[in-house]
C-alpha cells in the first residue's frame, strides 16, 4: 500500500525521545490514527486538558500561535469541523484562511494539487483538509511542505473526530482500558468510525460494532473488533454507544431497504437506552439524522455527550495545532 | 572528566565568583532550614507591605512555585489566622521559545481561584534568572483580568536578566556564571529540600547555554 510506503520513506520526522518536560509529538503531517501509537495520542490527549480550560474563559485568546496561518481546505461541506478547527487556530493567536470550494478557482478548474501549492504560496503553515477521496492529505503531504491535519478522506479516516470523542471519553472513563464501546450504524462508509476504531483499541478499549450486515465491510473483525447483528444484544453490557450518521451521500445504490426499517433496526431509541446500562455514554459525531439513526429523545438525553463533544473538538485540535507547530517555522530543528 | 564528591549536607557556602570547581560539581546553596526561615520572612515581608491578607492572592508559577506558594499560604495562615487564596499558573502557552526549541513543553493546568480582577496578585517562583518566564506570567495573568497589582517574589535571583523585570521580595541574591545552573529542589516535587549550584560546562570549552551579552563582552568577543 503506497500509504504505509510513504510512512516507511520518514517523510514523518521520527520521534524525539526528550526529558520529562518536553512532549515526543513532533509529526508534521496527521493523516489518520492509525499510524500514530498509544502514547502519541495520550500526548494529544492530555494537551488538550488544559486547552479546554482556555475555550472556558471570558477571553479565549493566547499568543501561542501568533505569525501561524492556518488554512482550512474543505471539499465536502462541514460546520463543527471546519469552525472548530478556525477556532482553535484563532484562539490559539493563528490568522486563519477558509477556502471555500464553491467560490474558489476549483470552479474555474484548478485541480487539487494547484490548489494546495496556492495556499502554501500564500503563506499558509498549516493546512487542514477534507477531501471526498481517500488518501488525499498524503498525496498534499507529499506535494507541500506545509503541516497538513486530515479532516476527513472520504472513507477512510477522520483523526480529530476520533481524538475529541476519546477526549469526551476520557472525562467520563479516566482510563478507557477494558472499556465496552458500541459503535452502531454506517461502518462501511464511515471514516469515524475507522480512526475511532484504531485509536479506542490503542487505548485499550474492547471495541463492538453493529448495524445492517450491509453495511459492515467483510473481514473488520481482522481489526480486532467484536460484530454483532443485532443492537438490542450489543448494548446489553456497553459503556458507551457511539451512534453513526447513515452516510446516505456515500450510497450509491440501497445498502438497506429503507430509512425507516433502519430505524426500526438500528435506530437509537428509549427502548434501547433502556436495555443499556443506566450509566451508558451516548456519543454521535453529528450532524445527526434525527429519528434515523437516533431519536430526539434519546439525543438529548441526559446521558448524551453530543454537545460536548463539539466543545471538546475545539480543545483537542487546539492541542493539535500546539503540538504539530513544534520544531520551528519550517521545521528546522525537528531531527 | 573528574566529578567531586557532593560537598557534606548542611554544609553551607556562599558562591565566590573566581572559585571554580569544574564541570559537573554541586555546591549546596541553601538547606532545608535556610529555605524554612526564608520563606517565613518573605510571608512577613508579604502581609507587611500589603497591610494584611485583604484582597491578596498567592499565583505559583509552575512548576516549583506552587509548592513554594503553598507554604507561603501556610505561613500567613500561622500569622493572620487567614486562608490567602493559592492559584497555579502554566506559562507554557505563553513562551517566547517555542519556535527555536525542537520539542514542543508538556502544558498542564492553570487553576486560578476567582477572578483576578481588582486582586492583589503575589506570583511567586523557585528562580530568577533572565525574566522571560515572569513576562510571559504577567502576559498570562492580564489575559485573565486586570488586577489591582502584580508583585513577584522569588526564593533566589541568580542574575542575568534579559528584561526589564525585578523581585520585590527575594529570599537570597545568589551571584552566578552562565555556565552554571541552579538546582531548586522541593520535598513537594523532589522529596527533599535543597538548593545547589552545578557548573554544567566549562567557559573555556562550550558556550554558555544561555548567551548573556554582557558576559560575552567581558570576555572580550
Amino acid at each position: 500500500m503506497v500509504y504505509w510506503d510513504y510512512l516507511a520513506t520518514g517523510k514523518i520526522i521520527a520521534h524525539v525521545k526528550k526529558g520529562g518536560d518536553y512532549l515526543h509529538f513532533s509529526r508534521r503531517c496527521l493523516l489518520g490514527l492509525e499510524d500514530l501509537t498509544a502514547e502519541e495520542i495520550e500526548e494529544i490527549l492530555t494537551t488538550a486538558v488544559p486547552c479546554k480550560e482556555i475555550i472556558q474563559r471570558e477571553v479565549k485568546k493566547l499568543p501561542t500561535l501568533r505569525g501561524w496561518t492556518v488554512a482550512t481546505l474543505f471539499y465536502e461541506p462541514s460546520t463543527r469541523t471546519r469552525n472548530s478547527f478556525e477556532l482553535a487556530a484563532k484562539w490559539l493567536g493563528a490568522d486563519t484562511v477558509n477556502v471555500t470550494i464553491a467560490t474558489s478557482s476549483v470552479q474555474k478548474g484548478e485541480n487539487f494539487i494547484d490548489t494546495a501549492k496556492t495556499i502554501e504560496a500564500l503563506g499558509a503553515d498549516f493546512i487542514i483538509l477534507r477531501h471526498a477521496m481517500a488518501g488525499a492529505p498524503w498525496l498534499l503531504a507529499q506535494t507541500v511542505d506545509c503541516r497538513i491535519i486530515n479532516a476527513g478522506d472520504g472513507p477512510h479516516e477522520h483523526p480529530t473526530q476520533a481524538l475529541l470523542d476519546l477526549f469526551t471519553l476520557k472525562e467520563k472513563h479516566p482510563s478507557l482500558a477494558g472499556l465496552k464501546v458500541v459503535i452502531v450504524g454506517d461502518i462501511m462508509h464511515s471514516r469515524v468510525a475507522k480512526s475511532n476504531i484504531y485509536g479506542l483499541l490503542k487505548l485499550g478499549a474492547t471495541v463492538r460494532v453493529t448495524g445492517p450486515p450491509s453495511l459492515i465491510p467483510p473481514g473488520i473483525e481482522k481489526l480486532g473488533v467484536q460484530v454483532v447483528n443485532d443492537l438490542r444484544e450489543a448494548v446489553r453490557d456497553a459503556n458507551v454507544i457511539n451512534v453513526l450518521r447513515i452516510q446516505l451521500e456515500r450510497q450509491k445504490k440501497g445498502l438497506f431497504p429503507s430509512l425507516r426499517e433502519y430505524a426500526r433496526l438500528y435506530g437509537v431509541n428509549k427502548e434501547v437506552l433502556s436495555i443499556a446500562p443506566q450509566d451508558v455514554v451516548i456519543m454521535h459525531p453529528g450532524p445527526t439524522n434525527l429519528g434515523v439513526e437516533i431519536t430526539e429523545e434519546a439525543a438529548s438525553d441526559p446521558r448524551s455527550v453530543i454537545t460536548t463533544q463539539v466543545t471538546n473538538g475545539v480543545a483537542v485540535r487546539m492541542a493539535l495545532l500546539y503540538l504539530m507547530s513544534g520544531g520551528g517555522k519550517s521545521g528546522e530543528l525537528l531531527s | 572528566m573528574e566529578r567531586k564528591a557532593f560537598l557534606p549536607e548542611g554544609f553551607f557556602s556562599d558562591f565566590k565568583k573566581e572559585e571554580r570547581c569544574g564541570v559537573g560539581t554541586k555546591r549546596l546553596i541553601m538547606d532545608e532550614d535556610a529555605i524554612r526561615r526564608v520563606l517565613y520572612r518573605l510571608s512577613h515581608e508579604i502581609t507587611e507591605e500589603n497591610k494584611g491578607v485583604d484582597g491578596l492572592m498567592l499565583v505559583g508559577i509552575r512548576t516549583r512555585g506552587v509548592p513554594l506558594a503553598k507554604r507561603l499560604a501556610a505561613f500567613i495562615k500561622e500569622q493572620e489566622k487567614v486562608d490567602v487564596p493559592v492559584g497555579v499558573l502554566d506559562i507554557t502557552f505563553y513562551r517566547d521559545d517555542l519556535t527555536i526549541i525542537s520539542s514542543q513543553p508538556v502544558v498542564r493546568s492553570t487553576e486560578i481561584p476567582g477572578r483576578v480582577t481588582d486582586r492583589k496578585i503575589v506570583l511567586v517562583d523557585d528562580v530568577l534568572f533572565t525574566g522571560r518566564t515572569v513576562r510571559a506570567a504577567l502576559d498570562a495573568l492580564m489575559d485573565m483580568g486586570r488586577p489591582q497589582a502584580i508583585k513577584l517574589a522569588v526564593l533566589i535571583d541568580r542574575g542575568h536578566r534579559q528584561l526589564p523585570i525585578r523581585a520585590d521580595y527575594v529570599g537570597k541574591t545568589i551571584p552566578t556564571s552562565a555556565w552554571e545552573t541552579v538546582h531548586v529542589l522541593l520535598k513537594e516535587t523532589d522529596g527533599e529540600d535543597r538548593i545547589l549550584i552545578e557548573e554544567i560546562c566549562s567557559p573555556e570549552e562550550t558556550p554558555p547555554p544561555f548567551p548573556c551579552a554582557s558576559e560575552a563582552e567581558e570576555r572580550g568577543e
